[in-house]
């Protein structure tokens, strides 16, 4: 627990504590870390070893994904196209981290852009899961989930535009949050997909991850998107437990699809509320089927827009002679970029493309609206959902990454929560061999204390949060 | 009921990589016409959608005209903002010829 950690620390241990960290991140096989923040970090370390501060967190290490900008310590997203990139100014969460006295250790490696489900798209290689070293973290958070169930980061910042807090959560064992939607500024997160996308806390427990909602979340004006809500202390009232609490059971997200381990372990879940006091009932979401697709859509679009300033300009890759401006940039991009990021920012063009702009766009922010109210009528009915995080534990490095409908097809459970904004979490709820399953709480717009209650009533009756991989 | 005819051609993909800014070679050309076949096939089910009368939604939380005041503040500096630029000349982005 971080705030028993946050103790220790107190007790001049805080240099001690992350120097173990750093000799067991460099021993380490995970690929999780990418940049490391060693020098000013102990620095940091040393001084609150002398005089520790009265922050929140204070003296705590804290691992931040590739894509969250961090002032003076290389933020290039998993990208060639930014590698070598040192942001002049630090995102509003690592602002609001560093004012309650947290650390940065480092970057964590992540899908490149965040495109993906499995961080097998970075430039730096695959990140793997400490629980099975031949299988994916999840993604696109994979580095920040890793690190933290792996033991070389106390905790994490990741970003979820489709679930990518929470399905690197659900593989790796561990809690990750997704918040509603203009909760926590999104100044200085490098946008893939402006409209979905939040940055949520990677935790062992669900305490921890309160925590640091608390600090990360809150109005900031240099977001516009983000909502003007006075701040919230998510710890309070956190043990309050499930009593009369009232679960609904999405039909659409069980079936087809579900791996059976998956389906028997949230089951399971669902009926360790029920015995401490909550019911259930079932609910259907009628238009989950068509949420990839309008995800996919949404998402591709934005991120066409959004990466277009990726020119070799103002920042990264730039090189041999210059020719003509489109020739340049279009050579710039076709080096810097892989895969996965040019099939999203050309499929992205071309949905937004004349003639097309009404079938796939327009179209796609339609559904989203059905989406939407979907969630909304639910929540007339009940006050949480539970669900599958994934439908599948984590797969093989290699098996997908070839035919990418096959790994979009993963995110079927997480991608409406985005496109609704609504917040949910992933926490364990068992396991399929040596591999974590999880599980998903859902709340309404800004319901991220049910949520948080909900989870908190679950890991208190169960164990799995204390499962920890035999890494090497 | 497809009324569109959108099957994604070799000179689509090179068109949509000039829209992007992005050049393909031919090796890429084959994989991505594969691709976007595909993927294009399975948006195709939101056709099935009906969404007559309904709004699209551009923003889940609805904030309509976020002011901020009219007041000026620091920026960064020259220096800091040409810090990253690759190329860069008397205190400019040095940017490739436009025509």
């Amino acid at each position: 627990m971080l705030r028993d950690l946050i103790e220790r620390l107190r007790d001049g241990a805080a240099e001690e504590y992350l120097s173990r960290l750093y000799e067991r991140i460099e021993k380490s096989r995970l690929n999780g870390f990418t940049t490391l923040a060693k020098e000013s970090a102990l620095e940091e370390a040393r001084r609150f070893d002398k005089s520790p501060g009265q922050g929140l967190l204070s003296g705590l290490p804290i691992a931040i994904k590739e894509c969250i900008s961090t002032r003076g310590i290389e933020t290039n997203c998993s990208s060639n196209i930014l590698r070598g990139y040192i942001p002049p100014y630090d995102a509003h969460v690592i602002e609001r981290l560093k004012a309650e006295g947290a650390i940065i250790m480092g970057k964590t490696n992540m899908d490149e852009f965040a495109m993906g489900t499995s961080t097998e798209t970075s430039c730096f290689g695959p990140t793997r899961n400490p629980w099975d070293i031949d299988t994916v973290p999840g993604g696109s958070s994979g580095g920040s989930a890793a690190v933290v169930a792996g033991g070389e980061a106390p905790c994490s910042l990741g970003s979820d535009t489709g679930g990518s807090v929470r399905c690197p959560a659900s593989f790796c064992g561990i809690v990750g949050l997704k918040p509603t939607y203009g909760l926590v500024s999104r100044y200085g997160l490098v946008a893939y997909a402006n409209s979905l996308e939040q940055i949520g806390p990677l935790t062992h427990t669900v305490e921890d991850t309160a925590l640091l909602l608390q600090v990360i979340s809150g109005h900031d004006a240099r977001d516009s998107t983000s909502a003007p809500r006075p701040g919230q202390s998510y710890l309070e009232g956190l043990d309050e437990g499930v009593a009369g609490m009232k679960i609904g059971i999405p039909r659409e997200y069980f079936g087809e699809g579900v791996a059976p381990a998956v389906e028997k372990a949230v089951w399971e879940g669902i009926h360790t509320l029920e015995s401490l006091g909550a019911s259930w009932q079932e609910v259907s979401l009628p238009h989950t089927r068509y949420a990839l697709a309008a995800y996919y859509v949404v998402a591709m679009s934005e991120a066409s827009s959004n990466l277009a300033r990726f020119d070799g300009l103002r920042y990264g890759l730039r090189e041999g002679e210059d020719k003509d401006w489109h020739t340049t940039f279009s050579a710039i991009r076709a080096k810097g970029f892989g895969p996965e990021v040019k099939r999203r920012i050309m499929l992205g063009t071309y949905a937004l493309s004349a003639g097309y702009y009404g079938r796939y766009y327009l179209k796609a922010l339609k559904v989203r609206t059905l989406i939407k109210e979907d969630f909304l009528r639910a929540f007339k009915e009940v006050d949480i959902l539970v669900s599958p995080t994934m439908p599948i534990p984590a797969f093989k490095i290699g098996e997908r990454i070839n035919d990418p409908l096959s790994l979009y097809m993963a995110d079927v459970f997480t991608v409406p929560i985005n496109l609704a904004g609504v917040p949910a979490i992933s926490l364990p709820c068992g396991f399929d061999g040596r591999l974590p399953v999880g599980l998903q709480i859902i709340g309404p717009h800004f319901g991220e204390g049910a949520v948080l209650k909900a989870a908190q009533a679950f890991e208190s009756a169960t164990p799995f949060h204390e499962a920890k991989p035999e890494v090497v | 009921m497809n009324e569109w005819d959108d099957m994604i051609t070799r000179e689509d993909v090179e068109h949509i990589g000039w829209l992007a800014s992005i050049e393909i070679d031919d090796e890429e050309k084959d994989e991505l016409v594969e691709h976007f076949n595909s993927i294009l096939d399975y948006f195709h089910q939101l056709d099935e959608v009906d969404t007559e009368g309904v709004e699209p939604t551009y923003r889940v939380v609805d904030l309509a005209n976020v002011f901020r005041d009219d007041a000026a503040s620091s920026s960064l500096s020259i220096e800091q903002a040409l810090k990253n630029a690759p190329r860069r000349e008397n205190g400019y982005f040095k940017s490739p010829r436009i025509v």
